[in-house]
């Protein structure tokens, strides 16, 4: 069975990748997204096994891998409650985004190899999360960096399509660097890459110090941290966070996935994942809160202003997952998984609510461009509305009712609150001002949508979709320059509108039904000890009063400040952006990440690659070298040497001549001691 | 038989001559002679591919002792023709073997200009490469490891494109310098022993420690520039430019694999303690090698000079592991090597495919090729992954191996090598995304045809072994693990033994001042 849940999206990978050609689109569809779901019910019952009823944890062996010396690292697959959990999120988010995917992509002539790419990207995620060992873990992480990278690129005919998968890929590999350098460390150390010997040995590392580089360092702490750089990379955490927004690219569904619900979370799996080193090197989870932190208010900053209806959820990703890495800086692994577990629904609740906004709109993703749409697509209306309710943590704080991020978002705030340290401090403040930015930027997405005016049929302001091309989500033509009719928009096909029901259900209730599991009563029971579970840091735990309204309250104040701005008066945002205040282009512009990195980066890697080939490798090893003196023995052979057919013979003569020299030189004198 | 069991290496060995005596008297038109010595060519490799996996199928991976070994005189009474494989030699007779019919048949159309005496070229140039890694007497090793030379100029030089005389100068230069000094070294060896016969050389001799020092250096000569290794590199790319596909997938899939042989066959077991003292040498080049060439692989314009600088990269990781003296430093160098030979040889036939349509190999005459080539972008696609190293295919595991077993014994090194990953992915797909990618908007591609039947049956079993490599290694492990723990093993004994005689030395120094 456990195997089944892994290796049956590998096989619909392979169905629709080989014999997609001659099974047809729709054969290829409906088969990957049947194998999906026969996982996601395994999943299911994988979850009420080990979670719920306490079983396990389980260790199925599969194959051995890869075998030297005292080195080995196996295909295995490991079953315990972190496992289930991600199993379920991946399973079923990534199924519903299979059926979701029939609709969004019927025009698409590219099917069968869109659907082998998303069941490539869950195989690669399950061997991930169900990873028994560091190197089978590197194996899935590449492997979804692979998948992501692949469908961010899915339209290949468009020039930032491929150059938004490159950086993503490159970015992640940085990222990569780092974790490869924590597993070889963790080797050196451990002697071992299995996730049970590394873990049950880790306390007796604590304290010690390893030579790495030129210094001496505490191992615990920099194993943690070399790990983490590889979490950084692929949770698009502050100053490895550029990918992501670029990765908008790719098709809708696919920001829901990867960039949204799964693939992204893999950073903050590991981090719980190894909680049991984390534990025990607190300055590497204080550089995670950090991190984290900072990245949860960065991102919402940058959110606040963007028009592209993909982007503002990104940014939001981006923010949320730092709040994940802030709970588990500071020991709050079941909250960070919390709120993996209920961010995984209502994310890719919005976003494939946005991909049924642009679909509606004909693939027009500006905001701008949108407005009083609520009348048109009420479901999707609904539907986004509950994912932002979901999103924004509305509830009420004295009853402990509210949608999913009210339990977990919340959840985070107050954990951060409860460490009392430095730098839960600032986690506290910094993820507590963001919840405001979060509601601000979430209800003036959705108001600039579905409310207001419609702005579409403006034809001087659809001129530039022929020079803005690719802000739109497809390389359809129609809807390029085209002045969209607002008759024409209309709300999608069920298959769109199905996965959407369920997330928006799960989006709900999710965070009451499991918060007592996850970070409750049960939670010691639930997790099993495959995290590590702190004192003091379940939802029971009393906060003050303030604390607890707080987020309530800036949220408040986050729709407020939207409404005012782009429903009583939706002519001031225009002409503040015109007027353009620094502090707005700062935002506007990301902080000017792309331009710095470009200009510090890129630009010179190029201008130092020319120069060592031009310079280095011409001028300076040839010029010297070979060049140098073949020219001498050209200038001393050409007068005395002329050959019709070339040099090339007579070099090949003299080896020749030289061989047979040596040999009977051999011959003659080989029994001369 | 038994006659064939016990002479299996000089049979897989000089196979191929057999089918170069079919070419030789052939007589007819010239079309007849040219289809012939294609097939001949074609049904020879595949033979000797046979042999190669019989003698595969028969070794025994539980012992480090030499296998399959012949010997008969040669050369008066020292020197023998003595054969015999290991571990270490055994999948480098594969890789060669199995590398060889692709050769053919990636030549089948592309080359019509003097068809049989190609042919013949090839064919000699495998015996040569296959008895390099069979070979048991330093004289023997010698023989067709300059002997190889001699082929691969004649293919670059006639077969070649424009700069071929250039190319096959530096080549010429290059390798000659290396050659003579190894002579040299042998020379040396066979006066202070009084044999030749590695086996032997392997088992019973000790060198003292200075004569090492030098010895060490005479072979260092000849491998680094056969690797390549930096700054002894700038070879590579202008042959690989020149020389015909086929030239370029033995270059990269063959010939680059012959240094770190040597390195593992004489420098580190015969020279133990010298291995020892130029390991910073060796890691200080290949950390060079891989930033270095990856960056200039960076700003290349022609494909097959942007492949041969990420070969000098992928070889840095060799000699790092190689030299990194543990058992996963070693194992992975040989994987590394043979991985390499399959992936960088695929990446070659890759160029192959497009060059033989246009006739080009800047990387700016093509884009957008996947939107009539979509199998070939498909295939192409499996390779760039694997020279990046991804994990799942062949290049990941020897990578891995290499860096994780030189961290165990110095972490700068791996840490300035793992940037290799990064600018690996920068390079190669930034490549693929120029080539592939992109809208069809070049006149001259709007009819390009995806591959042929033909280049389906060349490219298809390549990715397979890829992918198999990257899942299942074990098999190459099996192979290989015993006789590497031997080496590592007798390794630390040899540097005891010197240790202790120069202690010995010193001593007796004191005793008698």
């Amino acid at each position: 069975m456990y195997q089944a849940i892994v290796f049956l999206p590998l096989l619909g990978c392979a169905i629709a990748g080989l014999f997609g050609w001659l099974i047809g689109a729709r054969a290829s569809e409906i088969i990957t997204t049947a194998l999906l779901f026969v996982s996601t019910v395994l999943s299911c019952i994988v979850f009420y096994d080990i979670a719920l009823m306490g079983n396990g944890p389980y260790f199925i062996h599969i194959a051995q891998w890869i075998g030297t010396g005292d080195f080995d690292a196996e295909w295995a697959l490991r079953i315990d409650s972190l496992t289930a959990v991600m199993l379920v999120v991946v399973t079923g988010v990534s199924s519903l985004v299979h059926l979701y995917s029939i609709g969004y992509m019927q025009e698409d002539p590219g099917r069968p190899r869109f659907f082998s790419y998303l069941s490539l990207f869950t195989f690669a995620m399950l061997m991930l999360v169900t990873a028994n060992n560091f190197v089978q873990m590197f194996f899935g992480w590449e492997g979804v960096g692979l998948a992501s990278y692949l469908l961010i690129g899915f339209w290949y005919q468009r020039p930032s399509a491929n150059a938004a998968a490159i950086k993503a890929f490159v970015v992640n590999r940085v990222g990569d660097f780092g974790f490869a350098l924590g597993i070889f460390g963790v080797f050196l150390v451990f002697h071992s890459l299995d996730f049970n010997t590394v873990f049950a040995d880790a306390h007796k590392y604590v304290g010690k110090t390893f030579v790495f580089g030129s210094w001496n360092v505490d191992i615990l702490t920099t194993l943690c941290l070399l790990l983490f750089v590889g979490a950084m990379g692929k949770s698009a955490q502050f100053l490895l966070h550029t990918w992501l927004p670029d990765a908008m690219e790719g098709p809708t569904p696919v920001s829901a996935l990867i960039h949204a619900a799964t693939m992204v979370t893999a950073g903050v799996f590991l981090v719980c994942r190894c909680s049991p080193m984390f534990e025990l090197a607190p300055d590497a989870l204080a550089f995670v809160a950090f991190i984290g932190a900072t990245t949860a208010f960065f991102a919402a900053t940058v959110g606040l202003f963007q028009n592209d209806i993909k982007r503002v959820i990104a940014y939001s990703t981006c923010s949320q997952l730092g709040y994940m890495f802030a709970a588990a800086g500071v020991s709050a692994y079941g909250a960070a998984m919390f709120h993996l577990f209920t961010h995984a629904f209502f994310k890719a609740l919005l976003f494939l609510s946005a991909g049924s906004v642009i679909t509606a709109m004909h693939h027009e993703q500006d905001m701008r461009k949108m407005g009083g749409l609520a009348r048109y697509i009420p479901y999707t209306w609904a539907m986004m509305l509950i994912g932002n309710l979901a999103l924004t943590g509305v509830g009420i704080p004295l009853l402990g009712v509210g949608t999913a991020g009210f339990y977990s978002k919340d959840g985070i705030i107050n954990a951060t609150y409860l460490s009392a340290t430095g730098i839960g401090t600032y986690a506290f403040v910094l993820t507590l001002i963001s919840a405001g930015f979060t509601s601000f930027y979430s209800w003036r997405q959705f108001l600039m949508t579905f409310h207001g005016p419609y702005r579409g049929t403006q034809k001087q302001h659809l001129a530039h979709a022929d020079a803005d091309a690719h802000a739109h989500d497809e390389p359809g033509d129609h809807a390029h320059g085209e002045p969209l009719d607002l008759s024409k928009v209309h709300e999608s096909p069920l298959s769109m509108l199905i996965p959407l029901g369920v997330l928006a259900i799960g989006a709900l209730v999710a965070g009451a039904i499991f918060q007592a599991v996850f970070v409750g009563d049960l939670s010691h029971a639930f997790w099993n000890s495959t995290v590590a579970v702190a004192a003091g840091h379940h939802a029971g735990a009393e906060v003050p009063l303030w604390v607890e309204f707080a987020p309530l309250v800036l949220t408040i104040i986050g729709f407020g400040v939207a409404y005012y701005y782009y429903v009583l008066h939706p002519e001031l945002p225009p002409q503040l952006a015109a007027r353009g205040g620094l502090l707005y282009r700062f935002l506007y512009n990301k902080w000017y990440f792309d331009e710095i990195y470009d200009f510090l980066l890129v630009q010179p890697a190029f201008w130092i690659a020319r120069k060592l080939w031009k310079v280095g490798d011409g001028k300076i090893i040839d010029g010297l070298g070979p060049d140098g003196i073949a020219a001498r023995v050209l200038d001393a052979t050409r007068g005395a040497v002329r050959l019709q057919s070339g040099y090339v013979y007579h070099y090949a003569f003299a080896m020749l001549i030289g061989l047979v020299a040596i040999i009977t030189w051999f011959m003659f004198a080989g029994a001369v001691p | 038989m038994s006659w064939f069991a016990a002479h299996a290496l000089s049979v897989v060995t000089f196979l191929p001559l057999v089918g170069v005596l079919f070419i030789l008297v052939t007589r007819g038109s010239p079309e007849t002679v040219a289809r012939n010595a294609r097939w001949v060519a074609l049904i020879a490799t595949i033979a000797d591919l046979a042999v190669a996996i019989y003698i595969w199928a028969n070794f025994d991976g539980h012992t480090a002792a030499f296998q399959f070994e012949e010997r008969a005189t040669w050369l008066g009474g020292n020197i023998t023709y003595h054969m015999g494989i290991d571990g270490i030699s055994m999948l480098f007779i594969v890789l060669t073997a199995g590398l060889m019919p692709f050769c053919i048949l990636a030549s089948w159309t592309s080359i019509t200009d003097r068809v049989p005496e190609y042919m013949i070229a090839f064919l000699a140039m495998q015996t040569l490469m296959i008895g390099v890694f069979c070979a048991l007497d330093m004289v023997l090793f010698y023989f067709f490891f300059e002997g190889g030379l001699i082929p691969m100029f004649l293919i670059i030089g006639v077969w070649g494109g424009k700069r071929r005389v250039y190319a096959s100068f530096k080549f010429f230069l290059y390798t000659l310098l290396g050659s003579v000094l190894m002579l040299l070294a042998i020379l040396a060896m066979y006066f202070y022993t009084g044999t030749t016969d590695i086996e032997t050389l392997l088992s019973s001799a000790h060198f003292p420690v200075a004569m090492q020092f030098w010895l060490w250096l005479a072979f260092f000569a000849s491998f680094a520039v056969k690797m390549p290794m930096w700054p002894v590199h700038t070879w590579l790319p202008d042959a690989h430019v020149e020389a015909p596909t086929a030239g370029s997938v033995i270059l990269a899939g063959v010939l680059l694999k012959m240094g770190g042989y040597g390195f593992l066959r004489f420098s580190v077991p015969m020279f133990a303690s010298a291995s020892v003292t130029f390991t910073p040498l060796i890691w200080a080049l290949s950390v060079m090698a891989i930033i270095y060439t990856s960056f200039v692989a960076l700003a290349q314009e022609d494909m097959k000079k942007l492949i041969a600088y990420s070969s000098v990269a992928h070889m840095g990781f060799v000699t790092m592991g190689t030299f990194a003296l543990t058992q996963q430093g070693i194992d992975g160098g040989i994987f590394q090597m043979l991985s390499h030979g399959v992936v960088s040889g695929a990446l070659f036939l890759c160029v192959g495919v497009i060059y033989d349509r246009m006739h080009t190999r800047e990387i700016a005459a093509y884009g957008g090729l996947v939107n009539r080539m979509p199998v070939y972008a498909a295939c192409f696609m499996v390779f760039t992954l694997a020279n990046v190293g991804l994990p799942g295919t062949s290049g990941f595991v020897g990578e891995f191996l290499t860096m994780l077993g030189t961290f165990r014994v110095d972490t700068w090194v791996v840490i300035l090598a793992a940037t290799g990953v990064i600018w690996a992915a920068a390079y190669m797909l930034y490549l693929y995304w120029r080539v592939v990618f992109g809208r069809l908007v070049k006149p001259g591609l709007q009819a390009i045809k995806d591959l042929s039947p033909r280049e389906v049956a060349i490219l298809a079993p390549l990715v397979v072994i890829t992918i198999i490599m990257g899942v299942y290694p074990k098999f190459v492990f099996d192979v290989t693990s015993v006789s590497v723990a031997h080496l590592v093993r007798e390794h630390q004994v040899a540097l005891a033994f010197d240790r202790a005689q120069t202690l010995a030395a010193r001593e007796k120094a004191g005793a008698h001042p």
